[in-house]
């Protein structure tokens, strides 16, 4: 490989740096900062720690030790419930892996928030299955029971677990083509132990190692969400997480010592949690391996595997009536207990005055400004490898993408905020590159498989050719590349529409994007104009979608050999 | 003291010196610009204070610019930054100031307010300026005529008359309301402003005789004023929406539980708002007002003048447009803005009565005259304590 050193070093070397400089290196100082003032040093606002005042203050808030358990409760049973629904369903639905991805597609990208906004009204107290039921049990009011913010966090959890077993079971998809499933599952039937028994003793151990990032990741994502605690979660307390986001915004910017104190306790909850998910997989591979020595088969458990298949149906059937009614009230005028339709339907709130436009805009401009920053930095360091001769997703990348995901998000962006009051950036742009904090990896991890999988000949083609490698890179790597690469970039998109605290945190509420006002409208009187805010906010990912598929389809129409690469 | 023996005082003591002032202060306004900062955040208030500026400079030939701001505190570090730079009594680039509450104590305060000017506004007179009214005191702190008021916030009751009886006359009724209603009302959590205002109203009417709310409570105080408070509040919550183990996080989440037929009672500072949220399709058409026997908190909007206002003359001219009955009724036009007047009913004159008679109604909106006597808000302190109270008590 004779190249000059400067093309080695120039491409790999800057772009390395500047996923350092700009993403990985933030998230730690995030973190750091959030330490230096959870524990009173933050000399901007006059504390020259070290001392307690702000772990007493925070101790201090009423109902933080049952905030923190509701986290840690809900954040473990939505992830246990996810992964054991995740597990079960693609048992049950093996054969039918490309049906199952093609319909889980869509739900991937609907919004936390907006998921949230829509199943909050779907199973309310007042809300559409109980106005579909008023009629017929006979109920003149809606019945007196909690289901949306009730104090163990069960709609919550719901919430969370819509959300996040589409992702898991994805991500066990891609996890299965890694091991050799079909055989082993014909072996261990073979040998007379049923499905559910090869699943147990032989595919989840192997499968376990795979998936335990993006559960960890699942984990943390759970005991840490604000948006949908804020629409789903108990009130009095709120979880951990909403607790120190109030004090976050708390006027005072004294409390923003309180609240660094708490980013640093759902750190360590975090910590906790993962290491019991860790532990408890150990203990339960313990019992599973005593139990395969009796040499259980298990073939009375095959039947039950309809259940998780029954329960992913429930689940899906959910999110469809979520999104649904979103699109219902975003066109309604009046719609009141206990009729099962709206009494009068209305474009009012789609009409001006509710100011959509502006958000709109503003979330489309971030979404598309952080994942082509994220995407530029992936081709960057992706193409630098190549030239390095060090291919893919390796070295400290592969732990550095994992960081920004792994890590709480409040207690990254609490840091982060804490050390923008000094640099005084422009709002937009520091909510831009936070948005880059979390894009980013998602649009790494995208992109690194299908470009690791390019077939190299191409590029000895076009080098024997004569092409330099700008012109091999630009001629035909990307072009060859171009549906993964949409879709990785439609990925980040889609993140970046999600992001609640990012814009909430580091644009100070001055940035107003349709998720951060989806959620402030929420709490609001008027459900039509959330309704509009949260469709738009489900929607716009979903065009996005729709552009990177067709967009590559219509382009390579007369390229066969790249057409299968979009599905 | 008696406020129509003050007000007549007042009258006969001021009336006919300055209303020869108020000729010179007409001819010195004439062809003034009036920067007049205020909160631009609502729409219709914004149009409401652009049709004061067409009737100003048609009548008087003052012209009014409305500068839109988001925080009434810059408003007040920009007049502190112009005196600090030496323009100490005019040539401010801020002349009328729409304010209240903390705002107006850190203004009057660092004595950065013109005045006093209120007694000398023509349309003053329509005010009910005996001592202690709303209008002149800015949450407890004395008004002393450095501001003038124009629009009224009064906590109400919004409840669906077709699904529960009308709230009791006094606080101390809601045990039986609640108790022959369980789970149908609540109120907006306390750490909400709306919330802690219910405890607010609560307490006034509660707390012993000897309370004195207007000043800062102590320790001692504040346990010895709160213990009936605290004492009813234990007997309602049991048959509160959600066992009063949850509360809405805020007066329009309980507005929208109240539309979705969950509860039957909702809580808000506007009287005209149920009239505005039933035009909207917001709430059910049998929503009424509630309020009090012996009246409810309330408080008022003022306008102010910096001390180092350029156009003083202009500013005082567009203060007393505000305190126009023909204005005031529409502003309190439920077609225009739907906030209601500081005038005192009783003091109108027929063609003023007229004015707020001709007004469009709606049923569930109340006429001025049916929303009773304005409490005064405790000392800012009171609510703090409140809340933590609360808190403290009622989160596990």
């Amino acid at each position: 490989m004779a190249r000059p050193l400067y093309a080695v070093i120039s491409l790999r070397g800057i772009s390395g740096a500047a996923i350092a400089i700009a993403v990985i290196l933030p998230v730690m100082i995030g973190v750091v900062h959030s330490a230096l003032a959870g524990f009173g040093h933050m000399p901007l606002l006059g504390a020259r720690g070290p001392d307690l005042d702000a772990w007493r203050t925070l101790l201090g808030q009423p109902g933080l030790w049952r905030a923190v358990a509701v986290s840690l409760w809900t954040g473990m049973a939505a992830t246990m419930i996810s992964m054991g629904l995740a597990f079960g369903a693609v048992a049950a639905l093996q054969d039918r892996v490309s049906w199952l991805r093609r319909v889980l597609a869509p739900l991937l990208a609907a919004p936390h928030a907006a998921l949230a906004i829509g199943l909050a009204f779907v199973i309310a107290p007042s809300g559409w299955i109980a106005r579909g039921l008023a009629v017929g049990l006979g109920w003149d009011r809606p019945p007196e029971l909690a289901t949306v913010g009730d104090p163990w966090g069960l709609a919550l959890i719901l919430g969370l677990v819509l959300k996040e077993v589409p992702f898991l079971i994805v991500i066990l998809l891609g996890a299965s083509t890694q091991i050799a499933m079909r055989e082993q599952m014909a072996a261990g039937r073979a040998l007379g132990y049923g499905r559910v028994a090869v699943w147990l003793w032989v595919l989840v151990p192997q499968l376990w190692p795979l998936i335990r990032l993006p559960v960890m990741a699942v984990l943390a994502f759970s005991m840490s969400v604000v948006d949908m605690a804020l629409i789903l979660g108990p009130s009095n307390p709120p979880t951990l997480s909403v607790m120190v986001a109030r004090l976050f915004a708390d006027p005072d910017l004294r409390a923003m010592l309180p609240a660094s104190s708490g980013a640093l306790l759902q750190l360590g909850l975090t910590a906790m949690a993962m290491g019991l998910l860790w532990a408890g997989a150990s203990v339960a591979g313990i019992f599973a391996r005593a139990a395969m020595r009796r040499g259980a088969r298990l073939r009375g458990l095959d039947a039950w595997l309809a259940v998780p298949v029954l329960l992913l149906g429930g689940l899906l059937f959910l999110v469809v009536l979520s999104l649904a009614v979103l699109a219902l009230w975003s066109v309604t005028f009046t719609w009141r207990w206990p009729d099962p339709w709206p009494q009068r339907l209305s474009m009012a709130a789609w009409q001006g005055r509710a100011g959509w436009l502006a958000a709109a805009q503003t979330a489309f401009f971030i979404a598309l400004a952080s994942s082509g920053i994220a995407l530029i930095l992936a081709i960057g360091w992706l193409e630098g490898g190549d030239r390095a001769g060090r291919h893919g997703l390796r070295g400290w990348m592969r732990a550095a993408v994992a960081l920004p995901l792994l890590l709480p998000q409040l207690s990254v962006l609490i840091g982060l905020s804490g050390l923008l009051l000094r640099l005084e950036m422009a709002p937009m742009i520091a909510v831009v590159w936070a948005h880059v904090l979390f894009v980013f990896p998602y649009v790494m991890i995208a992109l690194a498989g299908p470009w690791a999988a390019l077939d190299p000949r191409m590029q000895r083609a076009a080098a024997a050719l004569g092409a330099g490698p700008w012109r091999r890179l630009l001629r035909v790597k990307l072009p060859v590349l171009l549906a993964p690469l949409m879709l990785a970039a439609a990925l980040g998109f889609a993140v970046s529409i999600a992001q609640y605290l990012p814009t909430m945190f580091l644009g100070g509420g001055r940035v107003a994007t349709l998720t951060t006002e989806a959620v402030a409208l929420s709490s609001g009187s008027d459900r039509r104009v959330a309704a509009v805010h949260a469709t738009l906010q489900a929607g716009l990912p979903w065009l996005v979608y729709l552009a990177a598929l067709i967009l590559p389809a219509v382009i390579h129409r007369n390229r066969r050999a790249l057409k299968g690469e979009a599905s | 003291m008696n406020p129509i023996l003050t007000a007549a005082a007042l009258m006969l003591s001021v009336t006919p010196v300055l209303s020869q002032t108020w000729e010179e202060t007409l001819d010195e306004a004439r062809g003034q610009t009036v920067f007049f900062h205020a909160w631009g955040g609502d729409q219709r208030t914004n149009d409401f204070i652009a049709s004061v500026g067409d009737e100003v400079l048609e009548r008087h030939g003052v012209t009014l610019q409305h500068v839109r701001i988001a925080d009434t505190a810059d408003a007040v570090a920009r007049v502190l930054a112009e005196r600090a730079a030496g323009r100490e009594k005019t040539g401010g680039s801020v002349d009328l100031i729409w304010l209240n509450g903390p705002n107006f104590l850190a203004m009057k305060d660092q004595g950065l307010l013109h005045g006093p000017f209120v007694a000398n506004l023509p349309n003053a007179q329509w005010l009910d300026l005996s001592e202690g009214s709303a209008n002149t005191v800015d949450f407890t702190v004395p008004v002393e005529g450095l501001e003038s008021p124009w629009r009224l916030a009064k906590f109400v009751f919004n409840y669906d008359s077709a699904r529960i009886a009308a709230p009791p006359a006094d606080m101390a009724g809601w045990l039986d309301w609640a108790a022959a209603h369980p789970g149908r009302i609540t109120h907006p959590d306390p750490a909400n402003f709306m919330g802690a205002t219910f405890l607010k109203q609560a307490l006034i009417e509660l707390a012993p005789d000897d309370t004195d709310l207007s000043v800062p409570p102590t320790d001692d105080s504040f346990a010895k004023a709160t213990v009936p408070l605290w004492h009813w509040y234990d007997a309602l919550r049991p048959n509160l929406w959600r066992d009063g183990r949850s509360f809405p996080e805020n007066e329009s989440i309980q507005q929208q539980l109240l539309n979705d037929g969950e509860i039957d009672m909702t809580m808000s500072f506007d009287p005209a708002s149920a009239a505005a949220a039933i035009a909207d399709g917001l709430l059910p058409e049998t929503v009424r007002v509630h309020v009090p026997q012996a009246g409810s908190i309330g408080n008022v909007s003022f306008v102010a003048i910096p001390v180092n206002a350029a156009h003083k003359a202009g500013a005082k001219v567009v203060a007393d447009a505000l305190l126009a009955p023909a204005t005031q009724a529409r502003m309190q036009n439920i077609e225009v803005l739907g906030s209601f007047s500081v005038l005192d009913p009783a003091k109108l004159d027929a063609a003023g009565q007229a004015a707020f008679a001709a007004l469009p109604t709606a049923p569930a909106l109340p006429a001025l005259s049916d929303l009773g006597a304005v409490l005064a808000e405790p000392h800012p302190d009171w609510m703090t304590r409140l809340t933590a109270a609360w808190q403290d008590r009622y989160t596990r």
